[in-house]
């Protein structure tokens, strides 16, 4: 195995375990505020243990995110030196920002998870806004680093090699910021949002269909999901217009779009076949994708023609990942619509929600969590094969050590072993919520 | 000066993931340890001190690594591919001792299951530290990609003495109970010996095989630093002897600042000796001045929010 596949491996794994208790480090917390609220305002027992039940989870997940987030820090230079050498000073700002957020959201988890009896409660309460905020803002912060890695500003290459001309603010006007801040914070809501309301709807369903701690639960998460479901599409979008005007190999690639066309379809499934340099089996809807691009149906959207052949990301992968992103995300999102829909027509009675909605909740429970991998994939194996987006090949940055391969194991082995044991927590959680 | 200040500001940093996140380290020696009856009441003592304080003071450690990658980029590539395999160990390290603490306190269903993560959290928190200790011995030695060797070792041995000194002070001043004082203040005076053998051992070492950082420790300023954590030393096994624990506490965390200190005047001008100095290192004046410039905004929220937290856990009510 050589070491730029290990090291891209090890970063896959890496990230890809982290960026799971990243979102529930993001989200929870304004899960647990939701309830805590309802607790204090309206004096709600179901939702004091929904608050305290949620707060163990994130002890455990915030622990496991903090370690892993660690890992990570070093890892960028560990795995990826050159990289770091020279983009250091430009999305190093970005990180420090994030460093004192992070802090601040460690502080206050602390306060919150084992200040029950020592604090007020709306001081209690206020702590954990404190981490809830953070955590959004450390996840907004950190985005900025990797819009950077898209859309690389703030310098000029210099003669030696080394960025000249740095002007450190650059990486926060970074116009590729925003709509991937947003686009991944809203997944991060979206994700744990649906997860827990899987949980909930599976209670309901199979135990007790009127169970009301059950309900709150329900209630509570598919808030935070449905709010991030209606807006992330409408996110979605804007970003595939940065990629339209300003990343065209990614778009290409996330589209199946192998020849440069006006009036280009869009692809629903299909096998991008790269030998062929078509994607065949796909449903296409006629000029779709020029008026979702360019929104103008007669637009033309650049193919992976216009590419030579070694600035190809990994065309499958792309189109399948932004695929599954893309169906996973629109099932949430009408799965919430028809919970939102029930709930309405049961405004004035007691009813219980029908077993058909709860299957459907319950199957969606992994989805959004899908779908938040899956992007991460879209946006990252699409930028390949750049690191710093046509400045630096990823090939270019990776460590000179030879046996990369021992450490992707090692990392590889623990965070298998980890994953496991969460899924066992979580069981054993929710069986000690049953008693 | 820019260049110069983020080096402070690192070292800053250093010295409280030493003096904070260092007892926590400790604590997890000290679990590991624990034998006898009164091993389960150590083992809460010790998790309840450090439950709602260590993942801040573990951050102190990110935010060192995000200032060196920041202000030095150079030192933070040169490091990860000297030191890539200690650090992996570390980080392996620290991902287990994390995961193993926060399973221990929330899922922990047998005693068996208990037990188990009691022996990962414990020996994590041994190698974790020793490892910490031999990748800054090997910055400081000459050459930077020789981390198994003498004087790293012995720097490695250091840094987990002072890590499980540091815990068994902060432990006793903190236990109510006069028995888990009395125990916590045995294991300290005894690993304070070991911390001097290990202070003696790597200071003989350096004169051979750093010869670079000799040389410092033994001239102006470094050397008057590292007086006056000699000085200190036996001031703080004094106070512990008499039980004076909050006394120790503080003179024992100044003997880490002391030593340190000296380190990194012995250490100065470089960050990686002979390679990399401070300012050959640094970073654009741009990204030095943005740091600089967002530290002080950085430090208003933080220093109140760690305030109030060691004010909500750590106030000693009824001394």
């Amino acid at each position: 195995m050589s070491s730029l596949s290990a090291a891209r491996a090890q970063m896959e794994v890496s990230l890809g375990f982290h960026m799971i208790f990243a979102a529930i480090g993001v989200a929870m917390p304004a899960m647990m505020l939701i309830a805590e609220w309802r607790w204090i305002r309206r004096g709600d027992a179901d939702a004091r243990r929904l608050a305290h039940v949620w707060a163990k989870f994130t002890a455990v997940t915030f622990a496991i995110g903090a370690v892993s987030g660690t890992a990570l820090s070093f890892e960028l230079g560990l795995l990826w030196p050159a990289f770091m050498a020279f983009a250091g000073p430009l999305i190093g700002p970005a990180f420090a920002l994030e460093g004192y957020a992070f802090f601040i959201e460690a502080i206050f988890l602390g306060l919150y998870l084992y200040g029950w009896d020592r604090l007020s409660r709306w001081t209690h309460w206020w702590c954990g806004a404190a981490v809830a905020v953070s955590g959004a803002l450390s996840a907004v912060l950190v985005l900025a680093a990797n819009a950077w890695m898209q859309n690389p500003v703030g310098f000029e290459m210099g003669v030696d090699g080394k960025p000249a001309h740095v002007d450190a603010w650059a990486v926060f006007l970074n116009p590729a910021w925003p709509p991937m801040a947003l686009h991944s914070t809203l997944a991060a809501y979206q994700a744990v949002g649906f997860a827990a309301a899987g949980i909930y709807a599976w209670t309901l369903w199979r135990t007790d269909r009127r169970d009301a701690y059950a309900r709150t639960g329900l209630g509570i998460a598919m808030a935070i999901a449905s709010i991030a479901a209606v807006i992330q599409p409408l996110a979605g979008d804007v970003l595939a217009r940065r990629d339209y005007l300003h990343q065209p190999a990614k778009l290409a690639a996330m589209e199946g779009q192998f020849t440069t066309e006006t009036r280009a379809p869009l692809r629903i499934g299909g096998w991008p076949d790269t030998d062929r340099a078509e994607t065949r089996y796909a449903i296409e809807i006629p000029a779709a994708l020029s008026f979702l691009a360019a929104h103008d149906p007669d637009a033309e959207v650049q193919g992976l023609d216009r590419f030579p052949r070694d600035q190809w990301p990994n065309v499958p992968a792309n189109h399948f990942s932004f695929q599954i992103m893309v169906g996973a995300g629109t099932a949430t999102l009408f799965a919430g619509a028809w919970y939102w829909l029930a709930r309405w027509r049961r405004r004035r009675s007691d009813a219980a929600l029908p077993w058909m909605l709860l299957a459907v909740l319950t199957a969606c429970a992994p989805l959004g969590l899908i779908a938040l991998e899956a992007g991460w994939v879209v946006t990252e194996s699409g930028r390949q094969p750049w690191v710093i987006y046509r400045v630096m090949r990823t090939a270019d940055a990776v460590t000179p050590i030879a046996n990369v391969w021992g450490s992707l194991s090692m990392f590889s082995g623990v965070y298998a072993g980890l994953l496991v044991l969460l899924i066992v927590f979580a069981r054993r959680l929710r069986a000690s919520e049953a008693r | 000066m820019l260049a110069a200040s983020m080096a402070l500001a690192m070292f800053a940093s250093l010295v409280t993931y030493a003096v904070l996140a260092g007892a926590d380290f400790g604590a997890g020696v000290w679990d590991l340890l624990s034998l006898g009856e009164r091993s389960p009441a150590h083992r809460a003592a010790l998790a309840r001190a450090i439950s709602p304080v260590w993942e801040a003071n573990h951050v102190w450690l990110i935010f060192l690594i995000v200032l060196l990658f920041t202000c030095f980029p150079a030192a933070y590539a040169q490091a990860s591919v000297a030191l890539f395999w200690p650090l992996h160990f570390v980080l392996i390290g620290i991902v287990l001792r994390g995961a193993a603490f926060v399973f221990r306190a929330y899922d922990a269903p047998s005693a068996a299951s208990h037990a188990a993560w009691s022996r990962v959290f414990g020996a994590s928190s041994v190698v974790t530290p020793i490892l910490l200790g031999m990748c800054l011995g090997a910055v400081s030695s000459g050459d930077v990609t020789v981390w198994a060797a003498p004087f790293p070792f012995a720097t490695g041995i250091l840094a987990l003495s002072i890590d499980a000194y540091l815990a068994a002070i902060y432990l006793a001043w903190e236990s109510d109970d006069v028995a888990l004082q009395e125990d916590f203040r045995i294991r300290a005076v005894v690993v304070w010996w070991i911390g001097g053998a290990a202070s003696v051992a790597a200071l003989l070492l350096a004169s051979t095989h750093a010869p670079h950082l000799w040389r410092g420790l033994t001239s102006f300023p470094a050397a008057a630093l590292v007086a006056g954590g000699a000085l200190l030393a036996p001031l703080s096994f004094a106070a512990l002897w008499f039980r004076r624990y909050h006394a120790a506490r503080i003179l024992g965390a100044g003997q880490i600042v002391a030593l340190l200190s000296g380190w990194a005047a012995a250490q100065w001008p470089y960050l990686i000796y002979p390679e990399l100095t401070v300012t050959g290192a640094a970073a654009p004046a741009s990204t030095l001045t943005l740091i600089a410039v967002t530290l002080p905004f950085g430090l208003a929220i933080l220093l109140p929010s760690l305030w109030f937290l060691f004010a909500v856990f750590k106030a000693k009510t009824a001394k």
